[in-house]
């Protein structure tokens, strides 16, 4: 706690960040277990057993990020995964192949040690790994070609669709903690001892105190104008994705809510008074393209305030409660209807006070773009704003035109402006 | 007071000089976009028309593609924004527009102050754009001029794909090998463009007016089926090709006001 003394949260993000990915790198040389795990699979109990949590998700991010992907994915398509397949799978296939070639001839291959130029984090391979197909089921065919091409265990949480997180059957609710408890069984076999309850509570208690953090900085993006731009907030996500059990998350976000509430009780926005409108955003960064798509943004003084990422990480429940756990894991966003997704949107929408909405259709991920055809119409007529959308990708940088984006946001900026003048005369 | 709309287009660049934001005095159009002599050539033309230089412009507004690449523009405005302004001046009944250009397709809601509610735009896809009317006009080997009178011969409408612009090619060289007549596969080609174009216009809710904007509404035979599929009369905007460079004189005529 003390090594962070004096930093601020740009430089405890960086910090950590480094930090988990050098200590899931020495995993194994101190005898201790790595596990790849999904996005918004239940950490608590990998924790609670000292096991090294790395995201393949985040890791794809990071690659894509720092423009490493498009060999990767081709790489990945020369072994026969189809363009169709999320970018993200498709890279850490790949990427696994890469690290299982170099184990075996003890030589880098060339395509690896190109990403370690780009200072791409390198990831260990993995002794246990994790899915929790509450956000996707291409999941589940993805980690079982892990699971079968390194010969290790494979932790499944398969989650019933729910129509509205306050309405969660409890055959759902028993379901999902039966296979939290199979899962416990499933790491203190790897282990080699029995699971500590007394730890799990304590790590549950941390993960709570990390959530309830990432809570408070994230609420600070409905000031107006915002210290918070959301492009921080893909930046920081990194941290209530992979360290959310971790003290890492709690100490970031922290100090990451501080320095917002300085900011707008000195009235600093995250424009210097540049913020002319104000947007949600549906959909996950297109990683390859971040400084572009910040950039084009900025430049119209259009923040980017609303999101749906703060809420999905806010998984509460009660310490101790582990079929409350299991309804926190089961109500995650994308989990829900279509009717739950508008009813979200629209309330992100009204507390950060948004002019308008940016959809991104994501190409690697039918979950979120198929959703947003129905999604735009509804919320645009439930808030009353106007809305325009582009076509991207996560990861894949062959899946977005810097060209259609900048005229999109353009257009959008141009008409939410005139909107705002037209109220103002009126 | 004299300003002037640049629209840089990927197909082609358009020039609209207008006067105290009323009266059109010169226009230009060429049909080569943006990265070309298109721009530089279609201002020299409109200069020329009108007897008048840079120097007498009181503002310049690039749209389109090319916007950014024009140096003299005081400002850019999307071609969304433009083509509204100058379909509304023009026609200030219109509620709906369809404008379809070079490589793409929009559909625009406006209110009756005729200011943007909405737009829709095609998907990362040629089909349904002046570039699939471009390939189909060479695998026909016609000029794209021609498409319409084509079209009004035509005894029926031969069904070709909308889904893509290089399926559709492949229909067509079918239909050509098996006899059918050109005609025919003509009102087919246009039947699939207004088929996409319509699928945005549906989502505007199409309130009349509908009017029609872009390069692509010079081919009367597209702007037929458009009207045959929506079932709905559809006005084209008088020189629809410069609807967006107008716009962009207007809002450059804005823009000086504010001056």
């Amino acid at each position: 706690m003390s090594e962070t003394e004096g930093m601020n949260a740009k430089q405890k993000l960086g910090y950590y960040t480094q930090k988990f990915y050098d200590d899931a790198c020495a995993a194994h040389d101190k005898g201790e277990f790595v596990c790849w795990s999904s996005s918004i699979a239940p950490s608590e109990v990998f924790t609670t057993m000292g096991i090294h949590i790395v995201y393949p998700e985040n890791h794809a991010a990071a690659v894509g990020a720092k423009h490493g992907a498009l060999e990767i994915l081709e790489l990945a398509e020369r072994k026969g995964y189809t363009m169709d397949n999320c970018s993200y799978s498709r890279i850490n296939l790949a990427y696994m192949e890469l690290l299982v070639e170099e184990k075996k001839t003890g030589k880098t291959p060339e395509a690896l040690a190109k990403l370690d130029e780009l200072k791409i984090p390198r990831i260990p391979l993995p002794d246990i790994i994790v899915l929790c197909n509450n956000i996707c089921e291409v999941l589940l065919k993805w980690y079982e070609n892990i699971a079968v091409s390194l010969n290790v265990p494979i932790v499944i949480i398969d989650v019933p669709f729910v129509h509205h997180p306050g309405k969660i059957p409890q055959r759902s609710i028993d379901y999902v903690e039966a296979q939290f408890k199979r899962s416990i069984k499933q790491v203190e076999d790897l282990c080699g001892r029995p699971f500590d309850y007394d730890k799990f509570i304590k790590v549950q208690e941390q993960t709570q105190r990390s959530i309830a953090a990432w809570d408070k900085a994230m609420g600070m993006a409905s000031v107006v104008p915002s210290p918070l731009n959301g492009f921080d907030i893909f930046n920081f996500m990194a941290l209530i994705v992979c360290a959310r059990s971790e003290y890492a998350a709690e100490d970031t976000f922290t100090t990451l809510a501080n320095e917002l509430e300085e900011k707008a009780a000195a009235g600093i926005d995250a424009f210097k008074g540049g913020e002319k409108t104000r947007i949600a955003w549906e959909g996950i960064a297109v990683w390859p393209y971040l400084s572009h798509t910040y950039k084009a943004l900025k430049a119209l003084g259009m923040n980017m305030v609303g999101s749906t990422y703060p809420s999905a990480w806010s998984i509460h429940y009660e310490p101790g409660d582990l079929k409350a756990m299991s309804a926190g894991y089961i109500g995650c966003y994308y989990n829900t209807s279509l009717d739950n997704r508008v009813d979200v949107v629209s309330s992100v929408m009204e507390n950060t006070k948004c002019t308008g909405i940016l959809y991104h259709n994501n190409r690697s991920c039918k979950n979120m773009a198929v959703m947003n055809v129905e999604m735009e119409e509804m919320i645009s007529k439930r808030t009353n704003t106007p809305f325009a959308s582009f076509d991207g990708d996560q990861t894949d940088p062959r899946n977005f035109s810097e060209a259609q984006y900048d005229t999109r946001i353009e257009a959008l900026s141009e008409t939410m402006e005139q909107n705002i003048a037209a109220k103002q005369n009126a | 007071m004299y300003t002037l709309g640049i629209d840089v287009g990927s197909a082609s660049s358009k020039v609209v000089i207008l006067e105290d934001g009323e009266k059109v005095v010169a226009s230009s159009v060429f049909q080569v976009g943006t990265g070309s002599s298109g721009p530089e050539r279609a201002l020299k033309e409109a200069f020329e028309k009108s007897g008048l230089g840079y120097e007498d412009m009181a503002k310049i507004v690039a749209t389109g593609y090319g916007r950014y690449s024009f140096a003299k523009a005081d400002k850019q405005i999307s071609e969304i924004s433009c083509h509204a302004k100058g379909i509304f001046h023009l026609i200030p009944t219109a509620r709906t527009i369809i404008d379809i250009g070079g490589q793409d397709a929009k559909a625009i809601r406006l209110d009756s102050r005729g200011m943007v509610n909405q737009f829709f735009m095609n998907d990362k896809c040629a089909a349904g754009t002046g570039r699939f009317l471009e390939v189909m006009a060479r695998v026909l080997e016609i000029d794209i001029k021609e498409m319409a009178e084509y079209d009004a011969r035509a005894t029926e409408v031969v069904n070709v794909s909308s889904t893509c612009t290089v399926f559709a090619e492949s229909e067509v060289i079918s239909h050509l090998s098996n006899n059918i007549p050109k005609e025919n596969i003509i009102a087919g080609i246009h039947a699939s463009v207004a088929s996409k174009a319509c699928g945005l216009a549906y989502r505007t809710g199409l309130e009349d007016d509908i009017v029609m904007g872009g390069g692509v509404a010079q081919n009367a035979g597209v702007v037929r089926a458009i009207s045959r599929e929506l079932r709905r009369p559809v006005i084209v905007a008088p020189h629809p090709q410069i609807t967006g460079a107008l716009g962009a004189a207007l809002f450059a005529y804005d823009e000086a006001k504010k001056h």
